[in-house]
């Protein structure tokens, strides 16, 4: 092989790495905030790049109506958990965070879908839509199970995952699609070919990691976050809403999730099922930064990309083989270097 | 022996199910599916319910069952019945080799570990020439006795039932012995199990290979049911699915598993064959309502169907008491009980930049009651962990009878005849008293997993228990000993403890603020029993707050303060030493 193939599959690897980074800094963020292994990440990608593909194509996504339908859902939750001390203004803030909010989206998406929208209109709906399902999700599926142990709420996750994928189909169908570019224009340096996108994928990769470094080190609801990270009750007695910092971290998962889909869309054909396989990379990456660093977390989600991209090029058979295979020599040198420690479960 | 009735019910109503006349085929199909399902999800009642090991990759093993008889049956032309033993054993020790890396993660890394590990083998059986690819191997012979051929989905339903409920009194048989009790412990962390000489990564390397050789025979047997394989049915998501029929019929039960299966493999075929006819034309709909399902039921049954389904059963009566006339051997001891016991030197311990214990030394001789005593924080517990294995000291030695035990685990130091009562409670919530305290005993028993399985272990398993229940009359707690350890009063669980460490038949004892939450009686009977364990020829070494109960009872008193030894000796100096005085109360300037 030559230097240029090496550095085209380095530069390759590196693009993909970026997505995986982003995803497992937001596998990494959940699970450290509520214990929920996010296995419906993928579908927060899926969505984000189908809904921004979609909207571009000038198609109403189905992903706007399942957002109406899923605060309908949060808001009778609400209800139902405060039924013995309703007032007014809860009843209000409710409507207005659960069915109002969707709603206009819902009608803006109605609106432009019809007229083929910029690229920035695009971006923006796909992402409101998107958050707003992590967020409901969350109060639906995640907030009634918050004490429960890790299995059940993995369980709990993975009939989301099932759920949101079906559900993917419905709104997208079977057939790939392809967004524009989000940024065109392209530059040489030496061999290789940087392209606009590529450009904007490391730019909102490293955007991303300095931002939530800087979030969780020096703003309040950071510290508050971590705090419930590390133990739930205290955190509670310490005045912390826990079920706050619950759709805090869901709402930045799906952010970061549909943000992701966006960035490949252009890159990369996706299908209503593709997420789960990202996702997993991602994940692969998580748990090579033990699931708690971000940084390591981010390296660890570029060696997979780089080592993807050249498995690719030499045993493209074996690619994903080789690439959950990774993690096996990754966790026995962890399980080596840090014995198990005490924990108390259930 | 009622749960055996009931398993004698069921199996003859499985039996006579064939026979019911009009009994359309295609339930005797999915009774065939349920039963391969339950399989593997009893595996993971036993891994993930009972154990705490969540695995994500059990579908990789039912693969590896199936693709091992049909590799061999249709390259090679070996009987499928010499390819069963074959089928388990290549499951079982890959498992060997996986569980070897992976039981060792803790948490959260290990259900992601076996994610992904399934997923990757998944992708192996899908790329490997001599697997056949993603096409599989078809044309496998079918189950034969003689010249009788199971072909059909009625014929092989006997083989895959038999299997169920064989390996479902296998399971319960091990549950149910000095072995289970070890994996059973296992879920509340390993410090409890540790002290009292279990191995837990070889206990969980054991249910691991379990779980595997469940899903291989599963394997096996769905590949003869289907007599053809590829590797759809092994991938992430069937791994995922097994998971769920696991946690969905009560991940704590090995019913459960059953159930499980039961409900998840007739509701998805409800879900296929209905739901087209209420929504048609859209695709995956029953994937949606199935995920929603599972959603729906986590939030009303967090705990599974199973125990839910029992509570309309009547009430099982509890076990009769052991028979106390049988006598376990007492422990060979190292040396006759003279002398120092336990010797600390210059023990150190640092955390960081702060020592918590500082180059403290104390002995303990023979028929001795020493106390441990000092302020919050002073080391008092970091030591006890030294002694006992569960931490390593920085610098400084501990001997117990003149050898040093330093570096050794705490599986070597209980071996010696130290054992110890914890500050914050460990016992197994879930198992009964007499269960917990059985655990004491555990190195004084000898069967292993396979001779509990089969039943041979009752002549030792009667041995231990009637030990533990000797020791529980003991510590004054006959009447709980059949009620669950979780359900007692924290002070009762402290004694249950007691009685749990004094089935080592321990030469020395190590209690940890043994008299917190105890009435005042309850204190005085227990100092009673303190010093009849002394008079016994015991030695005991106790942390405690209580000053007055201390006071009373120890021979002699270690005051520990800031991790430093600031004074020893008998109860009558210490009252009076101002250096004491002065760590407890602070001096008046």
């Amino acid at each position: 092989m030559n230097t240029t193939i090496m550095l085209f599959l380095v530069q390759d690897g590196i693009t993909n790495g970026a997505i995986y980074a982003l995803l497992g800094l937001a596998l990494v963020l959940v699970f450290a905030v509520t214990r929920v292994i996010l296995i419906p990440q993928g579908e927060f990608v899926t969505y984000g790049a189908l809904t921004y593909a979609s909207l571009a194509a000038g198609q109403m996504p189905g992903t706007a109506k399942l957002a109406l339908a899923l605060g309908i859902g949060a808001f009778v939750f609400d209800l139902f958990v405060a039924r013995k001390a309703l007032h007014g203004r809860l009843i209000l803030r409710s409507i207005v965070a659960n069915i109002v909010l969707p709603a206009i989206v819902l009608a803006l998406t109605v609106y432009f879908a019809a007229q083929k929208p910029p690229v920035a209109i695009c971006i923006a709906l796909s992402l409101v839509i998107v958050a707003m399902i992590g967020l409901y999700l969350y109060r639906i599926a995640f907030q009634p199970l918050a004490h429960t142990s890790v299995l059940v709420l993995l369980i709990a996750s993975v009939g989301v995952h099932l759920a949101l994928q079906g559900l993917g189909l419905l709104f997208f169908g079977a057939e790939g699609q392809r967004g524009p570019a989000v940024l065109s224009g392209a530059f040489t340096a030496g061999a290789l070919r940087f392209t606009g996108q590529s450009i904007t994928v490391y730019a909102i990769t490293i955007a991303f990691i300095i931002g939530l470094w800087l979030f969780f080190g020096l703003t309040l609801y950071g510290k508050a976050l971590r705090a419930t990270a590390v133990n739930r009750l205290g955190a509670r007695l310490a005045g912390i809403r826990t079920t706050l910092s619950g759709q805090i971290a869901f709402l930045l998962a799906s952010v970061i999730g549909a943000l992701s889909g966006i960035l490949i869309v252009p890159i990369t054909t996706l299908y209503y099922d593709s997420g789960f396989l990202i996702g997993l990379k991602g994940f692969v990456a998580a748990i090579i930064g033990g699931l708690v660093s971000y940084p390591l977390t981010a390296v660890a989600a570029l060696v997979v990309g780089i080592v993807e991209a050249f498995s690719s090029f030499y045993a493209s058979n074996y690619k994903e083989v080789i690439v959950f295979m990774l993690l096996i020599p990754v966790l026995l040198l962890r399980s080596l270097a840090a014995p198990a420690v005490e924990e108390e479960k259930d | 022996m009622q749960s055996r009735l009931s398993i004698l019910i069921f199996a003859l109503v499985m039996a006579a199910i064939p026979f019911v006349p009009g009994m359309p085929p295609f339930w005797i199909v999915l009774l065939d599916n349920i039963g391969l399902a339950a399989l593997v999800a009893m595996g993971l009642v036993l891994l993930t319910g009972v154990g705490g090991l969540t695995s994500f990759g059990q579908a990789a093993f039912v693969g590896f069952g199936a693709y091992t008889t049909a590799v061999l049956s249709t390259s090679y032309g070996l009987s499928p019945w010499l390819t069963l033993p074959l089928s388990l054993v290549v499951s079982g020790s890959l498992a060997v080799l996986l569980g070897l890396i992976t039981v060792r993660l803790s948490g959260h890394y290990l259900p992601l570990g076996t994610l992904a590990w399934g997923l990757g083998l998944f992708y192996l059986f899908s790329k490997l020439e001599f697997l056949g690819r993603n096409d599989g191997i078809s044309a496998i012979p079918p189950l034969s006795i003689g010249a009788f051929k199971m072909l059909s989905p009625g014929s092989i339903y006997y083989a895959i039932w038999v299997a169920v409920i064989v390996s479902a009194l296998l399971t319960m048989n091990l549950l149910d012995s000095r072995t289970g009790r070890a994996i059973r412990a296992l879920r509340r962390g390993h410090v409890a199990a540790e002290a009292f000489g279990v191995h837990t990564p070889r206990a969980k390397l054991l249910v691991f290979i379990h779980a595997a050789v469940l899903a291989g025979l599963s394997g096996w047997l769905y590949a003869h049911l289907q007599r053809a394989v590829n590797p759809t049915p092994f991938g992430a998501q069937a791994g995922i699915e097994y998971l769920f029929i696991a946690v969905v019929g009560g991940a704590g039960y090995v019913w459960g598993g059953v159930l499980g299966a039961a409900i998840v493999v007739v509701l998805k075929e409800v879900l296929q064959s209905y739901l087209p006819l209420i929504l048609p034309g859209s695709g995956q709909v029953e994937t949606i309502v199935f995920g929603i399902m599972l959603v729906a039921l986590l939030q009303l049954a967090p705990g599974g169907l199973w125990p839910w389904f029992m509570s309309f059963m009547p009430e099982r009566t509890s076990g009769g008491k052991p028979d106390t006339s049988l006598k376990l051997e007492s422990r060979t001891r190292a040396a006759g009980p003279s002398g120092i016991l336990l010797q600390v030197e210059k023990a150190r311990k640092q955390f960081g930049g702060v020592a918590a214990v500082n180059n403290v030394s104390f002995d303990v001789q023979a028929r001795e009651i020493v106390a441990l005593i000092g302020p919050n924080g002073a080391g008092k517990s970091t030591t006890f962990n030294l002694i006992t294995g569960v931490l390593s000291a920085t610098s400084g030695s501990i001997s117990v009878l003149g050898n040093k035990v330093d570096k050794a685990p705490p599986q070597e130091i209980v071996k010696l005849g130290i054992s110890r009562t914890f500050q914050h409670v460990k016992l197994v919530p879930d198992m009964t008293v007499l269960e917990n305290v059985a655990m004491g005993a555990h190195l004084r028993g000898h069967s292993g997993p396979i001779a509990s399985m089969l039943r041979l272990d009752r002549a030792d398993e009667a041995k231990l228990l009637a030990e533990a229940a000797r020791q529980i009359e003991r510590v004054g707690l006959a009447e709980q000993m059949h009620q669950l350890a979780g359900s007692l009063s924290l002070g009762q669980q402290r004694i249950v403890e007691i009685a749990r460490a004094l089935c080592v038949d321990p030469m020395l004892l190590l209690l940890d603020e043994p008299a917190a939450g105890l009435r005042h009686m309850e204190k005085q009977r227990l100092a009673t029993l303190l010093r009849d364990l002394r008079d016994g020829g015991m030695s005991v070494l106790l942390v405690e707050h209580d000053m007055g109960f201390v006071m009373n009872l120890a021979d002699r008193i270690v005051v520990l303060d800031f991790g430093t030894k600031i004074a020893e000796g008998t109860p009558a100096t210490i009252k009076s030493d101002p250096e004491v005085i002065k760590a407890y109360l602070g001096v008046a300037a």
